[in-house]
């Protein structure tokens, strides 16, 4: 028994020294994120939550899409870069013919799919050519399909395809695209936000429903295992952390639904009459909607503290006193923007009235796209179904050894080639919603960095070349856009300039590429050693 | 009887080491843009003396990659470590004040030893990883590169030709004119090919005009007296005229098949002369980068340098026959982050600025590609792919920018050209790269 112990004191320390190796890089960027949140005093919370809430749905679609490759044997694809320039093909073709919202959407999903796949069937011949030496090979044929990109974008349009120089996307000499090309907003028909806005909802109702949801998910996922035998694979003691983790975070999110001043909801209200406000022909049932709020406000101000209800009568005079008279057809644009600068108004106020300061930050938190948000749940259900699938297990056979994949009767060449062309398919509709998400199409940069920065996600969440799943690409995607925002403010309080903070978060995704490249090599080379002594 | 030894020259083509297909089809595509050239009436000559001046600058960055290559640890992508090392000694020069010949001696002799202790400890990180020396290359270039930036930013330099003018740390560009070493090298010895030089007429003595010279006169000395008595005369264009101390003085033109300065061009050019017409060779540079390639061809003839060759043609017999593999790399490496610091001091001060920050970032892969179109492989290169390869893709490029602007007004195609050669000639190595072992 007394050894039993001494092994178990043994085998925990090397078990954590090896843990820590294998996680190193994500630890180092854990404590970098903690670093930032203690050296930064001026960053509010909402702010930080806001921005990081809107990279993940940006970018969380395109590091999902790296993970098939790494599965399939074929490494790091810095070659999504491809992909990425397909979706922008297919955005600056809608944006040339006008088209927009989700008409034009669905447009661009469908032509860059198309292009893509071509593309993608090229850059998996060309992986087959370059066997072994697969990441240098994708990182080379991404620039050089930037420069046929800009080829055709910079030269071919304008020079062999004649294009008028009047059209807002060329530029003025009428030789090829400007540099930047505005998309022009969903509620005018164009592309911007055109995904985002179909249906949004407020933070902290979606961060109940993501803590619920998740929750579900654990207890199945624990009573499948028991039930088909694989009990062996729960573990107790991590199932009971991540599910009170889950509730906890679902018990904040219904304090904070509970807390809310119902001011807010009257803010939400105002703001979205205001959007709709150029779309709306019923003008009469919108000046009877102002009228009761204006009413409740009113009678809100008497019951309210001596500093907010002046405030609270102050709005609801500019409502009955400039808005409603001035509400007619030909001024809506003018109206609308007073109504949301009563709504700012409201909203000043109604921050008073909240209880604390939890309240008050996740409140002001950006909403939440969710039609978005389904579509990159829907691209992990679709990683996990499409490995169960004969695909996929060629996939994962091809991955661990090409040799005895070929011999067992697997074409090894159409199986890289079919991953690397969903993998470049799935960049492409990643960078869609990346630029529906943004709003400009910045034609000749927008592409160049998602490879590495989307790469960087990816090994920050604990993927390695060669083994990848979708934890660690979500979980990746949060720790890694967290860093990409307290990098500014770090750079400042550690070393006085902004600027440094910049030039310290390039050199972390240089490097946590290059070591985390370097740490998997050195451990295959040790492992293999072993093997032949 | 068949000859066994098959000296035909498609087997010089195919043979490795020696002028493949891709170099070929490259230099056809050179001459074209040259004809080109021809028929929209751009000086070739002066095309011929930048290719000249761009391939001896970029010379001993590409000569770099010939340890690497020869090593086995394929083309040096983390060519910026050596790069940031001598730009590093550079600085360090500016600093301490040391101009012209003194600098450049300072920078050469400063950047050697951080150069060797850096190729060290990146050669030791290269064993480590062998089988991806190529991606972890690349990441470790960058990083180093990002690494820097933090570093310019923040060095206690106070010289006042490189610093910010508000707040800490170094510019992105260093002019190395105020250093009086821009072109240094380059002046060195030059001479122009059927060139044409405006300069002041007391200055002629200073050429030494071969094959037949021809002196004209643009502005008299009696057009000096007469303009300085107020008077103007149409046939002369005071915006052609050289001044000295703010007067107008007599020039003439200079014009023969070889112009050779007895004097340090650089004294010329201060004195207000002009090249109009001709090939400047710059032929300073042009000897060191030749000085260095023959350096290194004799390096690859000794014991230690053919010890390195065998560990990179195959290591397994190499180790067999004795040879310590892990120590060569190094000592490979080693000598290709020297070169790549000593190639960056050459390349600024023929460019006439010292770039620092993100500049490096991206010098690695216009080195790689030079070398594969000489016609070295990835795990074969020699000194003779160098210097091909380094003419014919520098002379691609400047020969493009003005043929292309002539041609297609207003874009930049010879970048976009660049873009698509460089990173092609790239992929087409890797396919050929066999797996080892």
């Amino acid at each position: 028994m007394l050894l039993g112990e001494e092994n178990k004191v043994n085998f925990s320390f090397k078990g954590l020294v090896s843990w820590f190796l294998d996680n190193i890089v994500t630890l180092i960027f854990v404590m970098f994120v903690l670093f930032g949140f203690v050296v930064s005093e001026g960053t509010p919370i909402f702010f930080f939550l806001s921005e990081l809430c809107d990279r993940i749905f940006r970018n969380s679609f395109l590091v999902l899409s790296l993970i098939i490759p790494v599965l399939a044997g074929l490494g790091l694809n810095f070659g999504i870069v491809i992909g990425a320039m397909s979706g922008q093909a297919a955005v600056a073709l809608a944006r040339y013919h006008g088209m927009g919202g989700t008409s034009g959407l669905l447009f661009c999903f469908v032509v860059s799919f198309f292009f893509a796949a071509i593309c993608g069937y090229f850059t998996g011949k060309l992986y087959n050519k370059t066997r072994g030496q697969e990441m240098i090979a994708s990182l080379i044929v991404g620039y050089f399909a930037n420069g046929v990109y800009q080829f055709i974008f910079l030269f071919v349009v304008g020079v062999i395809i004649k294009v008028p120089a009047t059209h807002p996307i060329i530029k003025p000499d009428g030789v090829g695209i400007r540099m930047t090309v505005d998309l022009i907003p969903v509620e005018k028909g164009g592309l911007k936000y055109s995904l985002e806005n179909i249906y949004k909802i407020p933070f902290v109702q979606a961060l109940l429903i993501v803590a619920l949801a998740m929750l579900a998910i654990l207890i199945i996922g624990y009573w499948l295992n028991q039930k088909r035998g694989h009990g062996y694979k729960n573990h107790p003691m991590a199932f009971g952390f991540n599910a009170l983790m889950c509730i906890a975070v679902a018990g904040i999110a219904v304090y904070v639904i509970s807390a809310t001043p119902k001011l807010f909801n009257t803010v939400s209200e105002l703001n979205s009459i205001a959007s709709g406000l150029s779309a709306t022909s019923d003008l009469d049932a919108v000046k009877s909607k102002l009228n009761t709020i204006a009413s409740g406000l009113n009678a809100e101000a008497e019951g309210a503290g001596k500093s907010v209800a002046p405030k609270l009568n102050a709005v609801a005079s500019d409502i009955t006193s400039m808005i409603i008279p001035n509400l007619t057809p030909n001024k809506l644009n003018a109206v609308s923007s007073l109504i949301g600068s009563s709504a700012s108004d409201l909203n000043d106020a109604a921050m008073e009235t909240s209880p604390n300061a939890l309240v008050s930050n996740l409140i002001r938190v950006r909403t939440v796209p969710v039609i978005t948000g389904l579509l990159i749940i829907a691209l992990c259900i679709f990683t996990e179904l499409i490995m169960k699938t004969k695909l996929g297990q060629d996939f994962r056979s091809v991955g661990q050894n090409q040799h005895i994949s070929e011999v067992s009767g697997i074409n090894v060449d159409r199986t890289r080639i079919i991953a690397t062309m969903i993998s470049t398919v799935l960049a492409a509709w990643g960078q869609l919603i990346f630029l529906q998400s943004m709003g400009t199409l910045s034609t000749y940069s927008a592409h160049t960095q998602i490879g590495m920065f989307s790469v960087a996600a990816l090994l920050v969440g604990g993927a390695s070349t060669s083994r990848a799943n979708i934890k660690n690409a979500i979980f990746g995607t949060i720790l890694f856009n967290a860093m990409f925002i307290m990098s500014p403010t770090i750079g400042l309080s550690l070393f006085g300039q902004a600027a440094l903070g910049e030039y310290f978060r390039s050199f972390m995704v240089y490097g946590v590429i290059g070591l985390a490249l370097g740490l998997h090599v050195w451990k295959t080379n040790k492992k293999s050693k072993i093997v032949v002594e | 009887m068949p000859d066994p030894m098959n000296t035909n020259a498609l087997c010089r083509l195919k043979s490795p080491g020696g002028v493949g297909l891709p170099t070929l089809i490259i230099a056809a595509f050179w001459v074209s843009i040259l004809v080109g050239a021809y028929i929209v009436d751009i000086s070739i000559l002066t095309i011929l003396g930048d290719t000249l001046k761009r391939a001896g600058m970029n010379g001993v960055l590409v000569l770099a990659m010939v340890p690497a290559i020869q090593s086995g640890t394929g083309p040096n992508f983390a060519l910026p470590i050596g790069i940031v090392c001598g730009l590093f000694a550079l600085v360090c020069a500016i600093e301490l004040n040391l101009m012209g010949v003194s600098w450049l001696l300072a920078s050469i002799i400063f950047s050697i030893p951080l150069a060797v202790f850096a190729g060290y400890v990146y050669g030791k990180l290269l064993n480590a990883v062998k089988g991806s020396e190529m991606t972890i290359a690349t990441y470790s270039g960058f990083s180093i590169t990002a690494l820097m930036c933090l570093a310019w930013l923040m060095i206690p330099f106070s010289s006042p030709k490189m610093g910010w003018f508000i707040g800490e740390g170094l510019r992105e560009t260093i002019q190395l004119g105020p250093v009086g070493a821009s072109q240094l090298l380059n002046n060195f010895l030059s001479f122009i090919v059927q060139g044409e030089m405006l300069l002041p007429a007391d200055r002629v003595g200073d050429l030494l005009i071969m094959g037949g010279a021809e002196i004209i006169p643009t502005i008299t000395n009696e057009e000096v007296m007469r303009i300085l008595a107020g008077e103007v005369i149409p046939t002369v264009d005071l915006g052609e005229g050289i001044r000295r101390g703010g007067e107008i003085i007599p020039t003439v033109i200079a014009k023969g098949p070889l112009v050779i300065p007895t004097v340090n061009l650089a004294e010329l050019l201060n004195d207000g002369a002009i090249i109009k017409n001709g090939a400047l060779v710059p032929s300073g540079m042009l000897l060191v980068f030749g000085f260095f390639s023959v350096l290194v061809w004799l390096y690859f003839r000794t014991k230690s340098g053919v010890a390195i060759s065998a560990g990179g043609i195959n290591p397994k017999f190499a180790q067999a026959a004795g040879l310590n593999i892990d120590r060569n790399r190094v000592l490979a490496n080693i000598l290709s982050t020297v070169l790549g610091a000593i190639g960056i001091i050459i390349y600024s001060q023929s460019y006439g600025y010292a770039q620092l920050y993100t500049a490096p970032l991206m010098m690695a892969f216009p080195a790689v590609a030079a070398i594969l179109i000489g016609g070295a492989t990835a795990s074969r290169a020699s000194v003779f792919n160098v210097v091909v390869g380094v003419l014919v893709f520098q002379g691609l490029l400047t020969a493009a920018l003005p043929v292309a602007n002539e041609v297609f007004a207003g874009t930049d195609l010879s970048e976009i050209m660049r873009a698509i050669i460089q990173n092609g000639i790239i992929l087409y190595a890797l396919t050929q790269v066999k797996r080892g072992g």
